[in-house]
């Protein structure tokens, strides 16, 4: 019984050390790269962080970096819920096509995504021909390279993140739990939050985590719908390593989305478990 | 007096029951009306953006509008132009080739962790567990530059076999998410009783295991695959001139001049998903085991 427990254990090595080789030691590299002060990689010091965080452009980037997350993370959690609890409600073959439908937008790429919203926000785009021909305006309205366009633009690219883990959760709650709660004369929005919402808090603080990792450091959509007007720590990490080859300074805000994503992360988490505290 | 009675013990019940099931009766249609328009309005705009950029890719006309003003195939006919597009076709096939290795070695490499970490409790399979999984929180365009940089100090130029090696990091996780999950329903009396009759641990893998955990990671591989191909953040450090990727390049084809064959790569991708997605719902259930 010993050894073959023994050599089943192995088995992870090799992903562990492809791990360790190709992971592990490139971030502890990013972290020793952002302690140099120079672009040349030769003087040790922290002049170039001092330089950084000195700034209060950086900070008003990384303050705008969180908010656009946290807006994301509001706007998706608002559709995709009711989406969640039409879902619980659906018979089965309703279950399979909104799942479908979900699914579908998370395995077309991002970069096709994003390029849908252009057709959709831009000046000749959908909303901007329905709100002309109903005369709900004189001129196209801006919706490129605004937030506003930007959140809504991510609500959709990172709506099947949120869903996920919410209908995975979602699908096995005990029903008889919402009828009992309907039986004992509670209107369904006293069942949504006392009885359903409680207990797939859990679904939706995991999905709330990945949009929220996930929205401040989409690249390419913060990017190309936001545009150069609208700076964002991805943008200022793309700029400072492939544009300007300042990797210290490049490494520096690499290392600053790290922890501004990993704070966010926690801080949904740790909302998530007082709130479920509350609720029960 | 008992008329009295009785309408004085019965009417305010009778009234209150009766503005009570009012109430109740509003109350559920507002959730009915709240809870359907705005799961309508999420519905919406999930599958709006699909539709339209699929018309788009049928406009006749030079720029992006909708809805397009005829159909035609103008757009599909150049990008398919072995000539003209000649730079979109080397990126779409240096990505497929990633795409495959990477889902390959990915897909071995997380197979193997995953039989190693099922049902093990304990500080070091957890943290181990903690640290394949952490790609899908962690920024990838923080390790698309960190390794970048490693790659760079080691000495090598970018090159489509450093970017494979970025993408497996990446797409493990998805691999090793299924697999660990189907792991999670083999019944360990079955490698018991296989042990006891003489089996040895190849064999029993061979035939217990892996007939149980091959969907798991059928679907896995699929998300790998898929994963590599839509990578942005990895690729973008890791690409070179010389190894251009398909998302890199449509993102320059939207950067400047937007050229219109975007929207017919999109529909091609569009698809390809579409069809790889009905043949995975067939073979291993694929939206089910997504969605557990």
């Amino acid at each position: 019984m010993r050894r073959p427990r023994l050599a089943e254990w192995q088995l992870a090595l090799p992903l562990a050390l492809a791990y360790a080789a190709f992971f592990l030691v490139p971030l502890v590299l990013l972290i020793a790269v952002s302690a140099f002060d120079d672009e040349k990689i030769t003087i040790v010091g922290f002049a170039q962080w001092r330089k950084f965080l000195g700034d209060p452009f950086t900070w008003k980037v990384i303050v705008d970096t969180v908010k656009l997350g946290c807006f994301t993370v509001v706007a998706t959690a608002l559709v995709a819920y009711p989406i969640a609890l039409v879902y619980l409600g659906a018979g089965p073959r309703w279950q399979r096509a909104i799942l479908f439908v979900v699914i579908l937008p998370l395995l077309t790429s991002v970069v096709v995504r994003t390029f849908a919203w252009i057709v959709i926000l831009g000046r000749e785009g959908v909303i901007n021909q329905a709100v002309l021909w109903l005369g709900l305006a004189p001129a196209p309205l801006r919706l490129l390279q605004t937030e506003h366009g930007l959140v809504i633009a991510l609500t959709q690219i990172e709506m099947p993140l949120l869903l996920l883990p919410l209908l995975s959760v979602m699908s096995r709650l005990d029903p008889s739990l919402r009828d009992a709660s309907a039986g004992l004369g509670a209107t369904r929005w006293r069942t949504l939050f006392r009885v359903t919402l409680p207990l797939s808090l859990p679904g939706l603080v995991a999905g709330c985590m990945l949009v929220f990792a996930s929205s401040t450091t989409a690249f390419i959509s913060q990017f190309v719908i936001g545009g150069n007007r609208l700076v964002y720590l991805p943008l200022l990490i793309w700029q400072q390593s492939l544009v300007v080859y300042n990797w210290p300074l490049a490494a520096a805000a690499a290392l600053t989305l790290l922890v501004s994503v990993g704070l966010g992360v926690a801080a949904i988490s740790a909302l998530g478990r007082r709130s479920r505290a509350y609720a029960v | 007096m008992s008329l009295r009675r009785v309408l004085g013990g019965a009417a305010p019940a009778l009234f209150a029951n009766d503005a009570k099931t009012w109430r109740c009766r509003a109350s559920d249609l507002a959730y009915r009306v709240v809870v359907g328009s705005l799961a309508g309005l999420g519905l919406l705009i999930l599958v709006a953006p699909v539709v339209i950029v699929l018309l788009t890719s049928f406009t006749p006309s030079r720029s992006i509008k909708f809805p397009p003003s005829g159909l035609s195939l103008q757009w599909y006919q150049l990008l398919f132009d072995p000539v003209r597009s000649s730079q979109i076709h080397r990126a779409a096939l240096n990505s497929l080739m990633v795409a495959v290795v990477a889902m390959a070695c990915a897909t071995a490499l997380a197979t193997l962790a995953s039989v190693a970490l099922a049902r093990r409790s304990g500080t070091w399979p957890r943290a181990v567990d903690t640290l394949f999984m952490s790609p899908l929180i962690l920024p990838m365009l923080a390790f698309g530059l960190a390794a970048l940089m490693y790659f760079t100090f080691l000495g090598f130029r970018p090159s489509l076999a450093l970017i494979m090696i970025g993408h497996i990091v990446v797409v493990a996780p998805f691999v090793l998410r299924t697999t660990s999950a189907s792991m999670s329903q083999l019944d360990p009396a079955l490698l018991e009783t296989s042990a006891s009759l003489g089996a040895g641990w190849l064999y029993t893998f061979r035939r217990v295991t892996l007939p149980v955990i091959a969907p798991g990671i059928a679907a896995g591989a699929f998300l790998a695959f898929i994963a590599s191909l839509d990578n942005v953040p990895v690729s973008l450090f890791l690409a070179g001139p010389r190894s251009d990727m398909l998302p890199i390049r449509m993102w320059g084809m939207m950067e400047s001049a937007l050229d219109v064959r975007v929207a017919a790569v999109s529909g091609v991708l569009i698809a390809i998903v579409l069809v790889l997605m009905l043949v995975m719902e067939r073979l291993v259930g694929l939206t089910r085991r997504l969605r557990d």
